[in-house]
């Protein structure tokens, strides 16, 4: 069970996918103008994520039984991008409200860099994950952080560019100079959670 | 894109400086932020989405007849896939230093908005030759702005230059450390440079720079206008579509 707090205080807060690791800058700047998109955007990556994750994470232990490991990559993107489309199709044929809600986002989802890594980070802790017992399901919980820090991160910048525009900036630093800038403020305020997994003893 | 005849030579260096993929265009922002926490590093998956790119651009174009427009983003990630996992394996096998600090990275070159970006807006419509040259030059403009990146990052961060360089390519030179010299005067290098907070204000600043160039010349600031996204519909729909839900908002 600490474990599992564990994953997701990593997720969300010390090693956010964002704004420590990097993962899915570009919706991140790109669709974090106005919070409803924002919400839908990451509400859309959380479901993608879980999805391929509980279907690669099986497949994998398959590639590693005929010793294919090396296809990995090849594999795991062909998996996304045809369970992105399924998704798609099935959700606008039988879930109707979800599609309207989600639907928009899904293509955008294909090739973003954060549903992959989420994916691959999780084979690549998969030693991690069975000395503790569980594997499979701490990759879901694992994916379900990574989604949920994602989602944090465009809300509040969301909430912060929402200020932005009204202020006065530097002329050159207009546009997305400041955007960054301020993301990099965001991003050291994060910096105050490192050491919370440690401090909480949740790890051993 | 390609209204007016270029020679080889221009499809080659615009990609430097005038359609700098991460300055320019803002395609690639992750792998940038992520890698350039020092020279070596940045260099070095330059490097390797260089290699990518200009594989990926040459079979796409080789190939641009024969894949049906339906289903050509498809075929375009089947391909770089292909190359990327390759220079993943010729990585691990002669350079394993690289490989492990690019980490997850290195397999994320697959979603690289430069690869599939220059395959949408470029190979799929022109020839081979130009599309490699095109390919190797956007290479080229990625690897300097990493490079541009991690200097500034590693020199304020850590406090070296080129540090690392003996693991990658061999030899006795271990980089410049101007650790000790700055303890002397009583200063220590701001780690918060090499945390993610300084690279995305490094960047910043750096695009900032950048559009003072452009300006100079008459060109637009850079945006993130998805410039060579194959997404760029769905986005341009996203953003039209939240305008009128946002004035029933009002309206209500």
């Amino acid at each position: 069970m600490k474990f599992f707090i564990a994953l997701l205080v990593m997720g969300i807060l010390t090693q956010n996918f964002v704004l420590a690791k990097f993962l899915g800058i570009c919706p991140f700047l790109g669709v974090s103008k106005k919070l409803n998109t924002a919400v839908g955007m990451s509400a859309a990556v959380i479901f993608v994520m879980l999805l391929a994750t509980a279907a690669t994470y099986p497949l994998n232990m398959l590639l590693e039984k005929y010793g294919l490991g090396y296809l990995q990559t090849i594999v795991f993107i062909l998996v996304i991008a045809a369970l992105v489309q399924m998704v798609e199709i099935v959700l606008k044929k039988y879930v109707k409200s979800l599609y309207q809600a989600l639907g928009i986002y899904l293509p955008l989802i294909t090739t973003n860099c954060a549903v992959l890594g989420v994916v691959i980070l999780n084979i690549d802790n998969i030693g991690i994950y069975s000395a503790q017992g569980f594997g499979f399901w701490h990759a879901m919980v694992n994916s379900f952080a990574a989604g949920a820090g994602f989602m944090l991160a465009m809300v509040l910048f969301a909430g912060v560019r929402s200020r932005l525009e009204s202020a006065d900036v530097p002329k050159a630093l207009e546009g997305l100079p400041i955007t960054l800038v301020s993301a990099s403020i965001v991003s050291m305020s994060f910096l105050g959670f490192s050491g919370l997994v440690e401090g909480l003893h949740l790890l051993g | 894109m390609a209204q007016e005849k270029k020679s080889l030579g221009q499809e080659l260096t615009k990609g430097f400086l005038k359609e700098n993929p991460v300055l320019r265009l803002v395609l690639g922002t992750c792998p940038t932020l992520a890698t350039s926490t020092s020279v070596v590093n940045g260099v070095g998956m330059g490097i390797a989405a260089t290699i990518v790119l200009i594989c990926s651009n040459v079979a796409i174009s080789a190939l641009r007849k024969v894949i049906p427009a339906k289903a050509r983003i498809p075929a375009y990630i089947v391909i770089i896939a292909s190359f990327v996992t390759m220079v993943q394996l010729l990585v691990k096998a002669f350079v394993p230093a690289l490989d492990k600090s690019l980490g997850v990275f290195l397999p994320l070159i697959v979603v690289n908005c430069i690869i599939l970006g220059r395959a949408e807006a470029f190979a799929g419509k022109n020839p081979v030759l130009a599309s490699a040259a095109d390919g190797l030059g956007m290479g080229i403009g990625f690897t300097a702005a990493l490079f541009c990146m991690g200097t500034v990052r590693e020199i304020l961060g850590a406090g070296t230059f080129l540090s690392g360089i003996d693991s990658m390519i061999g030899g006795s030179f271990t980089g410049f450390d101007f650790t000790e010299g700055l303890a002397k005067v009583g200063l220590a290098p701001m780690t918060l440079f090499i945390l993610p907070a300084g690279g995305f204000f490094v960047f910043g600043m750096l695009m900032a720079a950048a559009n003072r160039l452009a300006e100079r010349k008459g060109k637009e600031k850079a945006t993130l206008s998805c410039a060579g996204c194959p997404h760029a519909a769905t986005c341009a729909d996203l953003n039209k579509n939240c305008e009128p839900a946002e004035k029933e908002a009002q309206a209500k």
